[in-house]
């Protein structure tokens, strides 16, 4: 469709994005009015201004960034845009915020389909409209073709913080309990499946989601939960011992209590891989007192994302002169260490 | 790979705890005195870790971990000549994962990768093939590492690309035959052992004759044992059962896997395409027909010959002056003796071999025992 002269905003859009999408003139504001624009739409992007101005908040605000890199960009489940804005999503939750405001940069390769950025930037706006969070403000790069993997996607958010609420990854105490919001795995080998061209009779999907849902119902009914984080790269295993580092104790674990999906067991088994070191993107562990924790758990499983919500593990003290570990006790009362993810996961020759 | 292919596979009851209690009970009844029990495959080194078998075992049953996986063994310098002929623009370099992480004397793969080199982790080596198809004007070279299991993969591959004129592949061997290095190790007059684990998938490929030979030479028990905690302590029990009754020869603890003749079609595909060498084993030094070399008529694809790359024989396995991967691969140490053990030397920085590959005793031990 050719533009016309009573169009100020040509609609012809090329379909590959270009260098000049990302040089700062005419093209960049056709991919804004074109792409952005529309999907993010909004009081705060639609001012057009350098920065958003935001309102006064009458709270403590918490704020995190992160920056995605996925191959492949869409696999089942959702898709790098699910990703950029559940992740920063998730992270404001873990502190207790609220999540609120988002900025987003993109990277973008030269030559990468507009069709896709169309599905990226709508995946990024149902994200955002399921977690109650505005887009309002970004940025675009485009970079020579072969200098990034087709998109990379950073965002930064804002979330507000009630007051009185304080949330500390170090305030771990022997006697807690370890709540794991559902199965763990799904979203690192939902991935890896598509990569490795595994064929499953019912595809392993991503579990990427805001949680907003689980931290809301739990603090319904727990005012002070000790510690919430969301397991993503180097899986439960990794994220529990910087938890068990962070406050100096020991966190055993129990393998039965742990849920693992089937078909991510069985993907796992093939690629040698093992499950509790297998990122995750839509789940949650929750520590919270003792005497709380069939509240919390009751809570958590009423949540959307939350139904397969299981206790997994207690804190306990650290042996005198021992560093603080993560253990896996295993049914015939035996227990091994859990060791943080060294390097990346490789899978083993046989 | 489709669902159905994995069912049969399902390790769920080769994982009972209720099986592995009732093993257990039956060792504890067994056994009258103290027996050292070598496994010889790293598999079965991280099932031990993994499932912390030793602290259930009752006090008299000792576990010796023995030379490991072929990643663990692979020389530093068959790494270093990976990595010079990776480097090299036109060269795409595939092994399997944990072989990347090995490190020569000069870095690892993974090293190189960051360099700049094409390195590429695949799960078969057949996918190297594809992967020359789609690349006419590069030079595919795999890694090709492993024990008997792995070797007719590689075969397979060779011939295949041989039939399909494929000439932009060539391979770096490093494969291992394990009777020989269990005889070498025997023959060390410090290395206390009584019974034979077998590793199972090796039994797979070359059946039970050649482990029959082994055990009359050894005049000790030989248990061809799987890789699951229940197949451990089933093969356990079996070699606990023969040292009781003052037996020798080889049991067959693997039945749904290993038959007497193993994997006929296979072995022949390995005896078309390479022939028995004289072999390093980092660790354990020269071993007499300890692996597995091209035959002259397949030396077309010899990657050290296509670019004129040699491994220095002269500094091949050189004990380290503080790491003692050599007497742990012997089973004459345990990981916890070795000074540099979870001090200079970790997963994350790994000074031996045994602590590269997850199956790695000093890795397994790191891992699990801490």
């Amino acid at each position: 469709m050719a533009s016309s002269g009573c169009c100020p905003l040509p609609d012809r859009l090329t379909d590959t994005v270009e260098m000049a999408h990302g040089g700062g003139g005419r093209m960049t504001a056709e991919l804004i009015a074109g792409v952005f624009a529309p999907a993010f739409s909004n009081d705060f992007l639609n001012r057009r201004h350098d920065a958003a101005l935001l309102p006064e908040p009458d709270c403590r605000l918490a704020m995190t960034t992160d920056t995605f890199v996925v191959t492949p960009l869409f696999f089942p489940g959702g898709s790098i845009g699910d990703l950029a804005v559940n992740g920063t999503v998730n992270d404001l939750l873990c502190a207790g915020a609220t999540p609120r405001y988002l900025s987003c940069g993109f990277v973008i390769e030269e030559g990468f389909p507009m069709e896709s950025l169309r599905r990226v930037v709508a995946d990024m706006a149902e994200a955002a409209r399921l977690a109650e969070v505005e887009i309002v403000t970004g940025d675009t790069k485009v970079v020579e073709r072969g200098r990034c993997d087709g998109v990379y996607i950073n965002t930064s958010g804002i979330g507000y913080v009630p007051h009185g609420l304080d949330i500390d990854p170090g305030a771990l105490a022997p006697g807690d309990v370890i709540i794991c919001s559902g199965p763990v795995g799904c979203h690192g080998m939902a991935v890896m499946s598509v990569r490795e061209g595994l064929e499953f009779s019912s595809p392993i999907k991503s579990d990427t989601a805001s949680l907003g849902d689980i931290v809301h119902n739990l603090l319904d009914v727990v005012a002070a939960p000790k510690v919430l984080r969301d397991p993503t790269r180097g899986g439960l295993s990794s994220t529990l011992n910087e938890l068990a580092e962070t406050s100096g104790v020991d966190i055993e674990l129990d393998e039965e209590a742990i849920p693992v999906d089937p078909e991510v067991r069985s993907a796992c088994e093939l690629l040698g891989l093992d499950p509790l070191y297998v990122a995750n993107e839509g789940l949650m562990l929750i520590a919270v007192s003792a005497d709380e924790a069939e509240r919390a758990l009751a809570a958590v499983r009423r949540s959307a994302h939350g139904s397969r919500a299981a206790i997994i593990g207690r804190v306990q003290p650290t042996a005198p002169g021992r560093a603080p570990a993560v253990w896996l006790r295993m049914p015939l009362g035996q227990r091994r260490r859990l060791e943080m993810l060294s390097g990346e996961q490789l899978p083993r020759i046989c | 790979m489709a669902m159905e292919t994995l069912s049969p596979c399902d390790p769920a009851p080769w994982r009972d705890a209720r099986a592995m209690r009732g093993l257990l009970d039956k060792i504890a009844a067994r056994v009258s005195r103290p027996w050292s029990i070598m496994e010889v495959c790293g598999g079965q080194t991280w099932t031990l870790s993994r499932y912390r078998l030793e602290t259930l075992l009752p006090p008299e049953v000792r576990m010796i971990h023995g030379p490991g996986c072929p990643v663990c063994v692979t020389p530093a310098e068959v790494v270093d000549a990976a990595v010079t002929i990776a480097m090299r623009p036109e060269v795409i370099l595939c092994s399997f994962g944990d072989m990347l992480r090995v490190p020569g004397t000069s870095g690892s793969l993974l090293r190189a990768k960051a360099g700049g080199a094409d390195v590429r982790l695949l799960y078969t080596p057949l996918e190297a093939l594809t992967i020359a198809r789609d690349n006419p004007g590069r030079q595919v070279v795999f890694l090709a590492i492993g024990f008997e299991t792995t070797t007719p993969v590689y075969a397979l591959l060779l011939e295949k690309a041989r039939k399909l004129g494929v000439e932009n592949l060539s391979v770096i061997t490093s494969l291992f035959t394990v009777p020989p290095a269990v005889e070498a190790l025997r023959a060390d007059p410090d290395c206390r052992i009584d019974a034979l684990l077998a590793a199972g998938h090796v039994c797979a490929v070359t059946g039970l004759e050649p482990y029959h030979d082994l055990a009359r030479s050894l005049a000790m028990p030989v248990v061809v044992t799987g890789f699951e905690p229940v197949d451990m302590l089933l093969g356990i029990l079996r070699a606990v059962e023969m040292l009781e009754d003052g037996a020798s020869g080889v049991d067959n603890a693997y039945g749904r896997v290993v038959s007497h003749d193993g994997a006929v079609a296979a072995r022949q595909a390995v005896e078309r395409v390479f022939e028995p060498t004289d072999n390093l084993w980092r660790g354990l030094g020269l071993i007499p027909r300890g692996g597995m070399k091209l035959r002259p008529d397949f030396e077309q694809f010899d990657a050290l010959k296509r670019f004129n790359v040699s491994t220095p024989v002269s500094a091949v396995a050189s004990p380290s002056e503080v790491c003692r991967a050599h007497l742990i691969m012997k089973g004459l140490e345990q990981p916890a003796d070795c000074p540099c053990f979870g001090r200079q030397c970790t997963p994350d920085n790994p000074v031996g071999a045994p602590m590269v590959s997850a199956e790695g005793v000093c890795a397994a031990h790191y891992r699990y025992n801490n």
